[in-house]
């Protein structure tokens, strides 16, 4: 069996649609159930709908074979897997945002309220910055405004949610998509058929990454 | 003395099938009787897996480690004879680190090591004592084997810059060629240069049907020898059971300070990690001022004991 861990919401479906036109479909997929589980024997395919910032770590663990995860979780986690596509979706960048007027002095400590630790660190690390990570699990965005940071580390879309709380992008890290990720262990032993796949998703991506 | 193997656990049925195998070609059992002061791990900590290590006051006031590592403590220990082979094996508990708990952990590790006139049969047999370990333990294994210095070479047609080739590794060593391209063109590098590395990354099976794709590859790049000497080293597997296991596949890196050479991972069906690496290390006897030639690997027990049918296998019966 070929287990694809998907990430839960709108970008999961999306991946689905390229996975089932690339070849590799699951109809019960689409049927609206609670399950987080779908099977198609006849092709010999396990997905399974896991929260986005967990995909790395069932690809990892050997859980999934493949799964589809954003670039900003491989790289907070890091996990040892091979990235064997960009599939050009889901695209927004990693930023630094503070409230409009702020200045760094330099004294003290900044204050970094992040979703994504690892990230805020190696960024400000190689900067020869001090930072106090404060570590959220969202709304990241009003945490400058109740004083709890200085500044935040957060993933940016369009920028609306940021402009809406008075923060505005002061530094850019880098740029965010989907990508295919896939077991080391795994592409020893189900190398052709994840080949197929990433061949006939390259079709899809061509023009997108 | 007559023991009755049914006393035995799974951890140790496999240890005594691997110390067999290796004792079988000559490979004498080397045992760490004693720790080594942590200075000397912290000079070298990139060479180990994790660079946490425990440490001890020795009774002289001296600090210590708590091994985190067999293969430093062997070379440190043993004579630099060049001209000699000495060939050992071992299975000791070592202490680390795991990535997966971020706790330290006692770990079993098997293995063995070469060193000395370490010469192309040399690495052939390391090589065949690699794939006969990861047989021990299934019948359904890899052996992944890349060769460093044509790595190396394909980086260096890139740029000399260190620090960009260095950067290179990490997404060398997850196929994501996209992220090879983009990092060429961060750094200034032209992308087109990437392309023969993007190639070589792409170059990967079974290593009968690989080395003359790859032979083509490096032509015009004065990699004759290194051809040559992976040639040499995996013919130990032509007309064998195990060649359709052995693959080559240039995703395989490790620390070149310290590698050199052939290096290799073992997988296993059903593990979702390497169960096993090793290569050529001459590059840390340089460091440690050693004239000898290395190549050694370890096994990782604790994750073979992982495996449901552990124990089922003949070679353990």
């Amino acid at each position: 069996v070929l287990n694809i861990a998907l990430p839960k919401g709108r970008l999961g479906d999306t991946v689905y649609d390229m996975f089932e036109a690339a070849g590799f479909p699951c109809p019960d997929i689409r049927a609206n159930s609670r399950r987080l589980i779908f099977e198609n024997p006849a092709e010999d395919l396990r997905f399974f709908a896991v929260k986005p910032m967990d995909v790395a770590i069932y690809v990892e663990r050997g859980a999934a074979d493949v799964g589809v995860v954003g670039k900003d979780v491989l790289a907070e986690f890091s996990p040892e897997i091979y990235e064997l596509l960009d599939l050009g979706i889901g695209r927004c960048r990693m930023a630094v945002a503070a409230p409009a007027g702020f200045r760094d002095t330099g004294r003290g400590a900044l204050r970094v309220a992040t979703k994504y630790p690892a990230v805020a660190r190696d960024w400000y690390a190689a900067r020869g910055r001090d930072i106090d990570v404060i570590r959220l699990n969202g709304s990241i965005e009003i945490a400058p405004k109740l004083g709890l940071s200085d500044v935040i580390v957060d993933i940016v879309e369009t920028g609306a949610t940021l402009r809406e709380n008075g923060l505005a992008v002061i530094e850019d890290l880098f740029p965010i998509s989907a990508r295919l990720i896939v077991n080391k262990a795994s592409y020893k032993f189900k190398g052709e058929r994840i080949d197929r796949l990433v061949r006939e998703l390259s079709r899809q991506t061509e023009g997108k990454a | 003395m007559n023991i009755d193997l049914n006393v035995l656990d799974r951890l140790e049925k496999l240890t005594y099938a691997l110390r067999t195998v290796y004792m079988g070609k000559g490979y004498a059992r080397y045992r760490l009787g004693k720790f080594e002061e942590y200075d000397f791990y912290s000079r070298n900590k990139d060479f180990l897996i994790s660079d946490n290590v425990i440490t001890f006051m020795d009774t002289n006031g001296k600090l210590m480690a708590l091994k985190p590592d067999v293969t430093l403590a062997i070379v440190k220990n043993l004579p630099d004879e060049p001209e000699t082979l000495h060939k050992l094996c071992y299975d000791e508990n070592v202490y680390r680190v795991s990535r997966t708990t971020n706790s330290f952990m006692e770990i079993m590790q098997a293995g063995l090591e070469c060193i000395g006139a370490v010469d192309t049969a040399c690495v052939g047999e390391v090589l065949s004592l690699a794939a006969a370990s990861l047989a021990v333990c299934s019948g359904d294994y890899i052996l992944e084997v890349s060769q460093l210095d044509i790595l190396e070479a394909f980086l260096s047609a890139i740029s000399d810059d260190r620090e960009l080739k260095t950067a290179l590794l990490k997404p060398v060593s997850e196929k994501n060629l996209h992220g090879v391209t983009a990092l060429c063109r961060e750094s200034g590098a032209e992308a087109e240069k990437a392309e023969p590395l993007c190639r070589l990354l792409k170059l990967s099976g079974p290593y009968g049907r690989v080395l003359p794709e790859l032979e083509a590859l490096c032509a015009h790049r004065g990699l004759e020898k290194e051809l040559s000497d992976l040639r040499g080293a995996l013919s130990v597997f032509d007309g064998t059971a195990a060649a359709d296991r052995v693959v080559l596949d240039f995703s395989a890196v490790s620390n070149m300070n310290y590698y050199n050479g052939v290096i290799f991972q073992g997988f296993i069906s059903s593990l979702p990690g390497s169960v096993l690496s090793g290569g050529q290390y001459d590059n840390l006897m340089r460091r440690l001022r050693r004239r000898s030639g290395a190549v050694g690997f370890a096994v990782y027990l604790d994750q073979i004991e992982r495996l449901e049918n552990l124990g089922e296998e003949d070679a353990l019966c």
